[in-house]
C-alpha cells in the first residue's frame, strides 16, 4: 500500500506552468501594507506612529496575546498611515501604510548557533521573528513548536505534500533551500526531543523526494516519506495518516496524539530566524493561471500590492474573470488588488473564465460522490441540507464539526452545490453560538 | 474592465455533470435495449422511442405549464422514458404506455418536486401502477408471432407454466419476458460501462444479486442446492436489469456506503420471498419499489463515523 488516505480528489494540478522558474526577487515601488492581522489569533498592537521612519526588519506591530505574531516591516521608509485596509481574503484589517525609500536598510539582524541555544531562547526567536504557518491557517509557529504535552511530542510531520493546484513555492523551497529547511528541521527537533521527524512529499515531486533524501541521508532522526498525488493530501489529518498511519479526530489537536504539523516554508522560516536573525518579512509566492502571461515564482516583500505582483508576472493576457489568493481548491477570490501580500499568501492566480460562474448548480441527485471523496467520511450531501434547513442540531449529531473545509465534495458534485460553503457557513455560525453562550455563562 | 467573479473556494469543478451521467445510464441501456429490438421486432423500437419521447415531452410541457424552468436538457426523463419502455412487453398499447409516462414523469417525479426529490424510481413505480391498471396487456407476452410463458413462469414452484428454459438462451436473451430484460450478457456489457466509468458502486447489484442467488441455492423449495435452476433464476426475469439500472438510481437508493450494503441485502431477501412465494412469478420491481421506501431508515441507521472517530468516552477528554 502506498501512503495515503480514504477518499479524495484528483484535481487539474497546474504546477507545470511554474515549478522550474527560478524564484525572482520582486523590489516593490510605492507603498507597502502590513495588516496587525496576517495570523491566527488576537491582532498585533502598532508600536509606531504615523511619521516614523522605519528600517526593513524592524518591529511594527507586537503580538499582543499568546497566540498572536509579531509584524515586521520589510522595507525601509516612513509610516504613512494607520487605517482599515482590504485583505487578501476578503477581510478588512487595521494596517500600516510605510512609504518605501526605495533603499532597504535593514537593522542589525543578531546571527545564532542553535547548538548553544536553549529551548526558551530557540522559541523566543522563533516568537520574535514573527513566524507564523505559511500553510495557510499561519497559527503562530513559536505556540505550535511548545505544546503542553512538549517532550511527549513522538513525530514532527513536516508537510511537503503541497497538494494545492498551482501552487510551487513549497516546491522551490524544498529544492532551492534544502540546506536550510533541514536545518530548520533540526532546530524543531531541539525544541520537541522526542520527536522524529517525517517530510511528506507527493510523489509528484520526485525531484524534491531526491534532494531531501540525499540531504537527512546522514540523519538519524529525520526521514522522507513519499506521499500519493492526492488532494487533499497536504491537510493536517490526512497527512498525519499517511506518513504515521495515525487517524486523528479533526475536531481535536495534533499534539494529544504526540504529534506536530508544520509546513516546509515555516520550518525554513525558522532556520533564517534562529540562525539568521531574520524576521519574516518576504516570502515566495506563486503567480499561475491560464490568464497570466508569463507565470512564475517570486521572492515577494510582504506588504508588496497583489497588482504589483501581477505586473512583475506580465499582467493578465486578457481581462480575467477570477483572481485568486492561494490555490484553487481553497484560496480566496479577489475583489481588491491593491490588498497587499501577506504572510500566508502562496499564490496569486488569474483565470480567463470563472468555472464556477461557468457551471450553474441544479437539484442534488443523490450520487454520493460527495460522500465517497469526503477523506473525513462525512455526508456532505446530509449536512448541506441540513445546513440549509437551520437543523444545527442535526448537523452536529452528523459529525458536522468534523469537515476540514477541503472542498473536495463542491469539486465533485455533479449537480455543482456548493456544497462546503453550506457547511462551513453553519460551521462557523455554531461555533460563534457556543462562544457566544460561554462569555454570557462568564459574565 | 468588465467584473470580477468572486464566489467560496473551491474555485474548480469536476468533469461529472447530471447530463453526463445521465447521458452513460442512457448508453449503458442501449445494448440491453438494441438487443429488445433484435428479439422483438419493430414493435419493441417503437415502445422504445415512444417511451423516451413522450416522457421528454411531458416533463417539458409540465414544466412549461407550471411555469418552472424546463430541465429536460438534463437527460433524466430519457432515462425514465427508455427504463419504463424497456419493461413493457412488445405488445403493449401505446396509448397505455403513454399513461405510464405521465404517471412517472408526473405523479411519481414532478408532484413530489422534481429531480431528486421523488421517493420512488418513477420508471418502476408507473410499472407497477401498469400492471395493476392493465394487468392482461402488461403480461401479454408474444414473441415470433407466438404468446408464450416467460422463463420465470416456467422456473415458478408449482406454476402452471409448462417447460424449462435453456440457460444458454436466458443468458444470451433469446427468451420471452418483457423489451428490455431478457439478454443478461448485452445488459451486463452496459453495466460494467457504467462500472468502470464508476457512475454506479458496485455494493448494491453485488450484494442484491449475491443474498438472492445464496438464498435461492438454499432454500428455494423443491430446487435447494440445484445450481443450474439458481443460475436460471439470475438471469430471468427482470433481475438483472433491476440490479444494475434500477435499485442504483440515486435518488431512491442509500447515499451511505453501508446502507448500499444493507439495502442490497433487503432487495435480494425480498426479491426472493416475492418470487418464490407471491403470487407472480417476477418480483424485482415491487422489491425495488418498496425497499425505496426504507431507504430513509437505512441512512439513518448507517450514517458512517467520521475519520478517527472514537467511543464517546474518550471522547469527552478531547477539545469541543
Amino acid at each position: 500500500m502506498s501512503n495515503t488516505f480514504k477518499g479524495g480528489i484528483h484535481p487539474f494540478g497546474g504546477k507545470a506552468l511554474t515549478k522550474d522558474k527560478p524564484v525572482q526577487e520582486l523590489k516593490p515601488t510605492g507603498e507597502l501594507v502590513f495588516p496587525v492581522s496576517q495570523h491566527a489569533g488576537a491582532p498585533a498592537t502598532p508600536i509606531v506612529k504615523v511619521g516614523d521612519e522605519v528600517l526593513a526588519g524592524q518591529l511594527i506591530a507586537e503580538a499582543s496575546a499568546t497566540v498572536s505574531a509579531n509584524v515586521h516591516s520589510s522595507v525601509s521608509g516612513k509610516v504613512k498611515k494607520i487605517e482599515m485596509r482590504n485583505l487578501p481574503n476578503g477581510g478588512r484589517a487595521m494596517s500600516i501604510v510605510i512609504e518605501n525609500d526605495g533603499e532597504y536598510k535593514e537593522i542589525q539582524y543578531q546571527h545564532s548557533d542553535p547548538e548553544g541555544l536553549s529551548k526558551e531562547e530557540i522559541l523566543e526567536k522563533i516568537r520574535a521573528a514573527g513566524l507564523v504557518g505559511m500553510g495557510g491557517a499561519g497559527f503562530p509557529v513559536d505556540q505550535k513548536l511548545a505544546p503542553e504535552e512538549g517532550d511527549s511530542i513522538k513525530y514532527l510531520v513536516v508537510n511537503g505534500a503541497e497538494c494545492e493546484p498551482y501552487l510551487t513555492s513549497d516546491f522551490r523551497i524544498m529544492t532551492d533551500k534544502a540546506d536550510e529547511l533541514v536545518g530548520g528541521i533540526r532546530i524543531a527537533l531541539k525544541v520537541l526531543p522526542n520527536a522524529e521527524a517525517v517530510i511528506g512529499i507527493e510523489d509528484n515531486k520526485p525531484e524534491a523526494i531526491k534532494i531531501l533524501s540525499e540531504k537527512v541521508k546522514s540523519e538519524s532522526r529525520i526521514r522522507v516519506v513519499p506521499v500519493k498525488t492526492k488532494y487533499p493530501q497536504g491537510s493536517d489529518r490526512t497527512l498525519v495518516a499517511a506518513t504515521t498511519g495515525m487517524k486523528i479526530k479533526s475536531t481535536a489537536h495534533a499534539n494529544e496524539y504526540g504529534v506536530v504539523v508544520s509546513n516546509v516554508t515555516s520550518l525554513y522560516n525558522v532556520y533564517e530566524a534562529v540562525v539568521n536573525g531574520r524576521p519574516l518579512t518576504r516570502r515566495i509566492v506563486t503567480v499561475s493561471g491560464d490568464d497570466i502571461a508569463n507565470p512564475g515564482n517570486f521572492y515577494v516583500y510582504l506588504g508588496t500590492a497583489f497588482e504589483e505582483l501581477l505586473e512583475a508576472a506580465g499582467g493578465t493576457v486578457q481581462d480575467p474573470e477570477k483572481y485568486i489568493n492561494g490555490g484553487t481548491m481553497m484560496g480566496f477570490a479577489m475583489y481588491d488588488m491593491s490588498a497587499p501580500i501577506t504572510k500566508t499568501s502562496g499564490a496569486l492566480l488569474a483565470f480567463k473564465k470563472d468555472e464556477v460562474a461557468q457551471k450553474p448548480t441544479g437539484p442534488c441527485i443523490s450520487c454520493a460522490s460527495c460522500v465517497s471523496v469526503c477523506p473525513m467520511q462525512l455526508m456532505p450531501n446530509k449536512l448541506a441540507k441540513m445546513a440549509e434547513k437551520g437543523d444545527t442540531e442535526g448537523f452536529e449529531k452528523n459529525y458536522g464539526s468534523y469537515c476540514i473545509e477541503c472542498g473536495c465534495c463542491s469539486y465533485v458534485c455533479p449537480a455543482r452545490i456548493p456544497l462546503k460553503q453550506s457547511i462551513k457557513t453553519t460551521k462557523k455560525a455554531i461555533k460563534d453560538a457556543k462562544r457566544r453562550e460561554r462569555q454570557v455563562a462568564r459574565s | 474592465m468588465s467584473l470580477l467573479k468572486v464566489s467560496e473556494s473551491p474555485h474548480v469543478r469536476g468533469k461529472k455533470s447530471t447530463q453526463s451521467i445521465m447521458r452513460d445510464v442512457l448508453i449503458a441501456l442501449t445494448p440491453g435495449a438494441v438487443f429488445g429490438v433484435f428479439n422483438f421486432g419493430v414493435d419493441a423500437l417503437i415502445r422504445l422511442l415512444v417511451g423516451v419521447f413522450v416522457c421528454i415531452a411531458i416533463e417539458a410541457i409540465y414544466q412549461a405549464a407550471m411555469k418552472k424552468k424546463v430541465t429536460v436538457s438534463d437527460l433524466s426523463a430519457a432515462v425514465t422514458g427508455l427504463l419504463l419502455a424497456m419493461n413493457l412487453p412488445s405488445t403493449f398499447p401505446i396509448w397505455m404506455e403513454v399513461v405510464g409516462c405521465a404517471f412517472a414523469i408526473i405523479v411519481v417525479k414532478q408532484l413530489f418536486g422534481g429531480l431528486g426529490q421523488n421517493f420512488m424510481n418513477p420508471a418502476l413505480a408507473a410499472r407497477c401502477f401498469l400492471m395493476l391498471a392493465y394487468t392482461a396487456q402488461m403480461t401479454n407476452y408474444v414473441m415470433d408471432g407466438v404468446s408464450s410463458p416467460t422463463p420465470l413462469a416456467m422456473l415458478k414452484p408449482g406454476g402452471e407454466a409448462v417447460g424449462d428454459p435453456g440457460l444458454w438462451e436466458m443468458f444470451f436473451g433469446s427468451v420471452n419476458g418483457v423489451i428490455g430484460e431478457t439478454s443478461v450478457i448485452f445488459l451486463m456489457a452496459g453495466a460494467v460501462y457504467l462500472l468502470v466509468r464508476r457512475e454506479i458502486s458496485p455494493r448494491i447489484p453485488f450484494v442484491y444479486i449475491g443474498v438472492f442467488a445464496g438464498m435461492t441455492f438454499l432454500l428455494t423449495p423443491g430446487h435447494n442446492f440445484d445450481f443450474i435452476y439458481m443460475l436460471k433464476e439470475v438471469c430471468g426475469g427482470g433481475l438483472i436489469l433491476g440490479a444494475f439500472f434500477m435499485a442504483t438510481d440515486y435518488v431512491t437508493s442509500p447515499t451511505t456506503p453501508n446502507g448500499k450494503v444493507l439495502f442490497g441485502i433487503a432487495l435480494g431477501v425480498i426479491t426472493f420471498i416475492f418470487r418464490m412465494f407471491g403470487g407472480s412469478p417476477e418480483g424485482v420491481s415491487y422489491s425495488i419499489i418498496f425497499c425505496n421506501m426504507l431507504v430513509p431508515f437505512i441512512e439513518k441507521a448507517t450514517i458512517p463515523k467520521p475519520f478517527g472517530w472514537e467511543k464517546p468516552n474518550k471522547e469527552a477528554k478531547g477539545h469541543e
